[in-house]
């Protein structure tokens, strides 16, 4: 009960969608068990955000080292739940102004539309900007041509870094011969990208493909049962 | 603490010190000669008059019996002169500017990490994992919950409250109850016991996964990636063989395979697989200095954006966007 009929869940939910690739008719089954996995993310996503109210409730309760942040996180998440499920300052779809509830839930001027505008942009886009300044002195320091390998990762890092800024441009202008322009930084990042870039990208792309392939025929033949856990 | 880091501790503190009071001084300074931080908006009337046969449409002359709000637009920095102001056409909107100077304050609160970790920041952090946690929570409900579980099992009670386009001729479709149970049986990974229950709809995720995955993965990475692979290397033009292009399919085919067989370990790499895996890893060097390249640029973009908001959006220093 406890391994076997999840064992047998899970062969039977992947060949479903397998078989739906090949046979017509059983198409409806895969767009269904799609279907059912969406809703079961939002179930996971819920799950998601109950853990996280419990594990700041115990923090706060046991007045643990930092239990005032987990005020402001479960505040936050509550009052963000509030205004979006409640489409507070959301006004009806303009094509049915008669049922209340109908408007988009992110509707311009509306509560989530704030939250999300004063708060979850600036906070996000501006930890990700963190990582130029984190980024940049982790390359200085290391950073370091100390064989092939190493100078050609830093070489095409500068060569595209500057090759898409002015600088790539503007270094080259007024003294190199038109024969020459190729190698402008800009012009040799766009080659980068476009030959070296591109065969490096493909064989690693290929290689994930046959490890995804590899790893889910281990689920669906029962040999990967990791999942399962333990007990 | 040594006397060398305390004496660069309480240089750090005069420094940053010197920092906020300039930046206080500017921004008294922007406040009394901009409209520093403020946000004017005008009003837009949206009316709905109903028709014979039930359905609305709107009105520019709104009853009494009508439907009717009104929504706010934001007005331009280059828009917003005296005379706008003075006509009472755009008015001051508070909501969006505290919303501005919370949005800038949250932005300087994460900055602050630069100096170190500090309250400011662990209180920026602590409101991104609680609102983001909100925010997609609410999205998967709207988005996913509310049409695809509750709109199959009481379709009629969704289309009268929540989604009037939706088609609910299907009726009632039971088999939803399935998910339904499935979401119920995961929460029980929540209990003290009986966590055990949430490995079916676990089980069940992971076999959908695996399944999808692995068609999706077939179908657009390696079979599609293969034939992209598959280029002449013999390039010909109008007047026969042309070099570039026929160079580049070389080092592109070169850099594929190359890169392929330094992936390959079931056979050591010895004499010719050796030395094709070494030039394999030039080409991934390569790779993954572009990468670098892209990611800090991007990241660059990202803090220029942010910056662009300080002193556009906020400050007024530069025009905004």
């Amino acid at each position: 009960m406890k391994r076997t009929v999840p064992l047998i869940i899970a062969i039977v939910a992947g060949f479903v969608l397998l078989i739906a690739n090949f046979i017509p008719f059983a198409e409806d089954w895969g767009l269904t068990a799609q279907e059912w996995f969406n809703i079961l993310a939002v179930g996971a996503m819920i799950l998601g955000g109950g853990n996280l109210v419990k594990l700041h409730l115990m923090k706060i309760s046991g007045q643990r080292k930092g239990w005032g942040y987990s005020v402001v996180t479960i505040g936050c998440f509550v009052g963000t739940l509030i205004f979006g499920l409640f489409k507070i300052g959301v006004h009806p779809n303009e094509i049915y102004p008669n049922v209340g509830w109908s408007g988009y839930y992110l509707e311009g001027g509306s509560g989530l539309w704030w939250i999300y505008q004063h708060m979850i942009v600036p906070l996000t886009s501006m930890m990700f900007a963190m990582l130029a300044f984190y980024v940049a002195t982790a390359a200085f320091r290391a950073f370091r041509a100390k064989n092939t390998e190493a100078t050609l990762l830093l070489v095409t890092a500068g060569v595209v870094l500057l090759g898409q800024t002015y600088a790539g441009v503007w270094l080259f202008e007024g003294w190199l011969p038109e024969s020459m322009q190729w190698l402008r930084f800009d012009h040799l990042t766009e080659w980068v990208m476009n030959i070296p870039n591109t065969g490096g990208t493909r064989a690693i792309t290929i290689g994930i493909a046959l490890g995804v392939v590899a790893t889910s025929l281990r689920i669906l033949l029962g040999v990967d049962r990791s999942y399962l856990g333990q007990d | 603490m040594d006397k060398s880091s305390e004496a660069s501790k309480n240089s750090n503190t005069l420094i940053w010190g010197i920092i906020f009071i300039i930046g206080a001084i500017l921004l008294v300074w922007s406040m009394s000669t901009s409209r520093t931080g403020q946000v004017w908006v005008t009003p837009e009337q949206h009316a709905f008059t109903a028709g014979a046969d039930g359905k609305y449409s709107a009105t520019d002359t709104p009853s009494s019996e009508d439907i009717a709000w009104v929504t706010y637009n934001v007005v331009p920095d280059s828009e917003l002169t005296q005379e706008v102001i003075d006509s009472g056409s755009a008015t001051l909107s508070w909501s969006r500017t505290i919303g501005l100077w919370l949005a800038a304050i949250f932005t300087l609160f994460i900055l602050s990490f630069l100096v170190g970790d500090n309250p400011a920041y662990k209180f920026a952090e602590a409101m991104v994992v609680g609102t983001s946690a909100g925010y997609v929570m609410v999205i998967g409900i709207w988005d996913v919950f509310v049409p695809l579980l509750l709109g199959k099992l009481a379709p009629g009670f969704v289309q009268t409250a929540f989604l009037p386009g939706m088609d609910a001729s299907a009726g009632t479709q039971l088999l939803y109850i399935i998910p339904a149970i499935l979401i119920i049986m995961l929460l029980f990974q929540l209990m003290p016991s009986g966590g055990w229950i949430s490995r079916w709809p676990i089980a069940f995720f992971i076999g959908i996964t695996a399944g999808y995955r692995m068609i999706g993965y077939v179908e657009a990475d390696l079979v599609a990636q293969i034939k992209a692979a598959i280029v002449p290397l013999w390039v010909t033009g109008e007047n026969g063989f042309v070099f570039w292009p026929s160079f580049n399919a070389v080092i592109l085919t070169v850099a594929t395979l190359s890169a392929m067989i330094y992936f390959f370990f079931s056979v050591e790499h010895k004499g010719l697989l050796g030395k094709t895996a070494r030039v394999g890893i030039w080409f991934l060097m390569i790779t993954f200095g572009a990468s670098f390249g892209y990611t800090v640029m991007g990241r660059i973009a990202l803090l220029a954006a942010r910056l662009e908001f300080l002193f556009g959006d906020w400050l007024h220093f530069i025009p905004s966007s």
